[in-house]
């Protein structure tokens, strides 16, 4: 349980968390991709938390989400699914909704995008 | 592997859908996209309706067979 705890606190602290193969400057899944795209389209603040440097990162992550694939997408703490839920909800405009009641009004004004390294 | 084993395991765990379907993306045997359509997923939030489909495929998930999968799901109201 090396990182478990590192990674629940990014989950609990970030207002949009996204776990990915690779970082959003070095994309290394298509999936992944996928989300991070549809994330920037909804103007999320994302912290992105590559998921690749150790297995065991996404054992951990899996045990905690009981999500199996990856990438993983939080919004204040809660799991808002993979690529295909994330996409499939910008399109009907549901994302930009969940992030408004979740993060305000202004939450794409700050428009920050964040790496954090766990290994 | 083939789409016939995931679309087996598929059915059996919706053996309401109105709508399955199991595409191989890539031909590879390894990229998958599933459709799911049923009754019992009505109600059910997205991450709950993809959970479901993830429980029925746990085997090839687990095991590494599936590489890849894409999930669409659908809960339509009981007729």
């Amino acid at each position: 349980m090396r990182y478990s705890e590192k990674i629940k606190d990014v989950i609990q602290s970030s207002d949009v968390a996204l776990f990915m193969k690779g970082t959003p400057a070095f994309v290394m899944c298509g999936n992944s991709d996928r989300a991070l795209q549809a994330l920037r389209r909804a103007g999320a603040p994302v912290t992105a938390v590559d998921i690749l440097p150790d297995p065991q990162i996404r054992q951990e992550l899996s045990a905690i989400s009981g999500w199996p694939t990856i990438p993983q997408v939080f919004v204040k703490g809660e799991l808002v699914g993979g690529a295909d839920i994330v996409e499939e909800l910008e399109q009907s405009g549901e994302l930009e909704q969940t992030l408004r009641e979740k993060l305000g009004d202004d939450y794409a004004s700050t428009r920050a995008e964040q790496t954090v390294a766990l290994a | 592997m083939s789409t016939q084993p995931l679309r087996e395991l598929l059915a059996r765990a919706f053996p309401d859908a109105s709508e399955l379907d199991v595409i191989d993306r890539t031909g590879g045997g390894d990229h998958f996209q599933v459709v799911v359509t049923a009754p019992s997923l009505h109600g059910l939030s997205l991450v709950e309706q993809h959970r479901r489909v993830y429980e029925a495929l746990a085997a090839p998930l687990s095991d590494g067979t599936i590489h890849e999968l894409r999930i669409k799901t659908k809960g339509e109201a009981r007729p």
